[in-house]
C-alpha cells in the first residue's frame, strides 16, 4: 500500500513555498525600529460555503488585512485532516488556522464539528513536539461576514508575530544554535 | 481485532533518537480499525517526527510505507525496498508486527510505536471494548455469549460476586457486572438453567502454561 499525497496537501506546501506576498514590511504590525522584518507564512483552510466567500466580500467591500494569509479553498472544513495541518507546518509555515462555517450551519451537517476535534488533536500534538499548539487555530463565520474574515487575518497574523517564525526555519534553526554557543562559551568563561 | 495505542510521541522520538534514516511502517489490519497505526496514522506521526527532527536540528530522514499485514512474511517482504536506505523500523503495527518485522529484517533496528492493549472491538466510533481474554478454552456457550474471564474484573465463573451493585463492578463503576449481563441474557433466553451447574476450576493450561502457544493446521501447510 503506497500513500498518495492529497491534492490539499499539495496545495499546502506551495502555498507555503510560494512566491505569494512576500512584500517586507506589508503587516505593519510587527515593524519594530531596528529589528529584522519577520512577515509570517500563515495557511488558512478556508470553507468553500462560509470563509471562502467571506473572502471574496471583504475583497468586495475592499478590506485591508495582511498578506500573510494563504488561502487554500477547501469543499468543508471536515475536510481537512490532521496530516494536511501537519504537512503546512513542515513545509514551514509559521501558522495554521482552519476557518469553517459556524456551529449548526455546516452544509454538511457535522464538518466543522469534525474539523475542530482534528485542530484539537493536532494542537496536542504541535505541544508535544515543541512547535507549540497556539500556532493553529479553528474559526468559525459564514458567508456573510467579510469584515469578520478581515479580523481573522489580522488576529491570527498578529499571534504568530508575537510566538515568532517557526523554529524549524532556517533563521529560528540559526538563531537557537547561536543562543546555544554563547551560552556554552559563557560557561566556559565561568569555570 | 488487536486494540493498540500510540505511545507518547516524545517517548517515539526516544527510541529512534540513535537513528539517522527511519522508516515509519504502518499495518492495514487491526490497528487500522482502532485507528492507531493505519496509514493515516502513520503519515501523521512521520510528520510531527520530521518537524521535531528539524526543531532539533537534527539531520536524517523518515519515510512511510503502509503494508496489508504486518504479521505475515509475505507482505513483510515487501518493505525490503525502502528498508535498503533505512536503518531503523518504526512499527506501528502491534507487538505481532514489530516481531515479525524484527525476525524478517536482522540488520535492521526495529522499535514499537504503539502499546499493544487487547483483543476487543468497537462499540462506537472511538471507543474499543476488550471482549477476549485468549484463555485458549471458550466458554462463552455456558454464559450466553458474554465471556466471564475477561468481562469479569476478578474472572469469575460462578458469578456474580459480592461486590456487583445495580449491574455494576466494585472495581469500577463504569464497567458492567458480566455477571448481570449474564443473568439478563439468560433469563432473556429462557436459559437459566445454565447457571444452576456449577462451573469447576478452570483448567488454564490452554493459556500461559508452556510458553509461546502454537496452531498447526497440516492441510494448509504447502511443504
Amino acid at each position: 500500500m503506497t500513500t498518495q499525497k492529497p491534492e490539499t496537501a499539495k496545495a499546502a506546501e506551495v502555498a507555503v513555498g510560494g512566491g505569494a506576498a512576500n512584500a517586507a514590511g506589508a503587516t505593519g504590525l510587527a515593524n519594530v525600529a531596528g529589528a529584522p522584518e519577520f512577515m509570517p507564512k500563515i495557511v488558512a483552510f478556508c470553507c468553500y460555503y462560509c470563509a471562502y466567500s467571506a473572502a471574496d466580500l471583504a475583497g468586495s467591500l475592499r478590506l485591508q488585512y495582511p498578506p500573510t494569509i494563504r488561502v487554500i479553498e477547501v469543499p468543508c472544513s471536515g475536510k481537512v485532516d490532521p496530516v494536511i495541518l501537519l504537512r503546512a507546518f513542515e513545509e514551514g509555515a509559521d501558522g495554521v488556522y482552519v476557518a469553517g462555517c459556524m456551529e449548526g450551519d455546516c452544509h454538511f451537517l457535522k464538518g466543522n464539528f469534525r474539523a475542530k476535534k482534528r485542530v484539537q488533536a493536532v494542537k496536542k500534538i504541535l505541544d508535544q513536539i515543541g512547535l507549540g499548539g497556539q500556532r493553529l487555530e479553528m474559526f468559525n463565520l459564514s458567508a456573510a461576514m467579510g469584515t469578520r474574515f478581515a479580523e481573522i487575518a489580522t488576529d491570527m497574523t498578529r499571534r504568530i508575530e508575537e510566538l515568532g517564525p517557526s523554529p524549524i526555519r532556517p533563521e529560528a534553526l540559526a538563531a537557537r544554535k547561536a543562543a546555544a554557543g554563547a551560552k556554552e562559551q559563557g560557561e566556559v568563561k565561568t569555570r | 481485532m488487536i486494540v493498540a495505542e500510540p505511545k507518547p510521541i516524545a517517548e517515539v522520538a526516544g527510541l529512534i533518537k540513535a537513528a539517522k534514516h527511519v522508516l515509519v511502517v504502518g499495518c492495514g489490519e487491526c490497528v487500522t480499525v482502532c485507528q492507531a497505526g493505519g496509514e493515516k496514522e502513520v503519515e501523521i506521526l512521520a510528520s510531527a517526527l520530521r518537524i521535531l527532527w528539524k526543531i532539533e536540528g537534527k539531520d536524517g530522514t523518515i519515510g512511510t510505507q503502509t503494508i496489508v499485514r504486518q504479521c505475515e512474511p509475505e507482505y513483510v517482504v515487501e518493505l525490503a525496498k525502502k528498508l535498503k536506505n533505512a536503518d531503523c523500523v518504526l512499527s506501528l503495527g502491534c507487538g505481532v508486527g514489530v516481531q515479525f518485522i524484527a525476525e524478517a529484517y536482522l540488520d535492521k533496528w526495529v522499535v514499537p510505536g504503539l502499546n499493544t492493549k487487547f483483543a476487543g472491538g468497537t462499540v462506537k466510533a472511538g471507543i474499543w471494548e476488550e471482549r477476549c481474554g485468549f484463555c485458549g478454552d471458550c466458554v462463552l456457550h455456558l454464559t450466553g455469549g458474554i465471556c466471564p474471564i475477561i468481562r469479569c474484573s476478578k474472572s469469575i465463573l460462578n458469578g456474580p460476586c459480592g461486590g456487583s451493585q445495580e449491574g455494576h463492578c466494585e472495581v469500577n463503576k463504569e464497567i458492567s457486572c458480566a455477571w448481570q449481563l449474564i443473568y439478563d441474557r439468560l433469563k432473556g433466553l429462557g436459559k437459566l438453567d445454565l447457571l444452576d451447574v456449577i462451573q469447576p476450576a478452570k483448567n488454564w493450561q490452554t493459556s500461559r502454561d508452556g510458553g509461546p502457544r502454537k496452531f498447526v493446521k497440516e492441510e494448509a501447510m504447502i511443504e
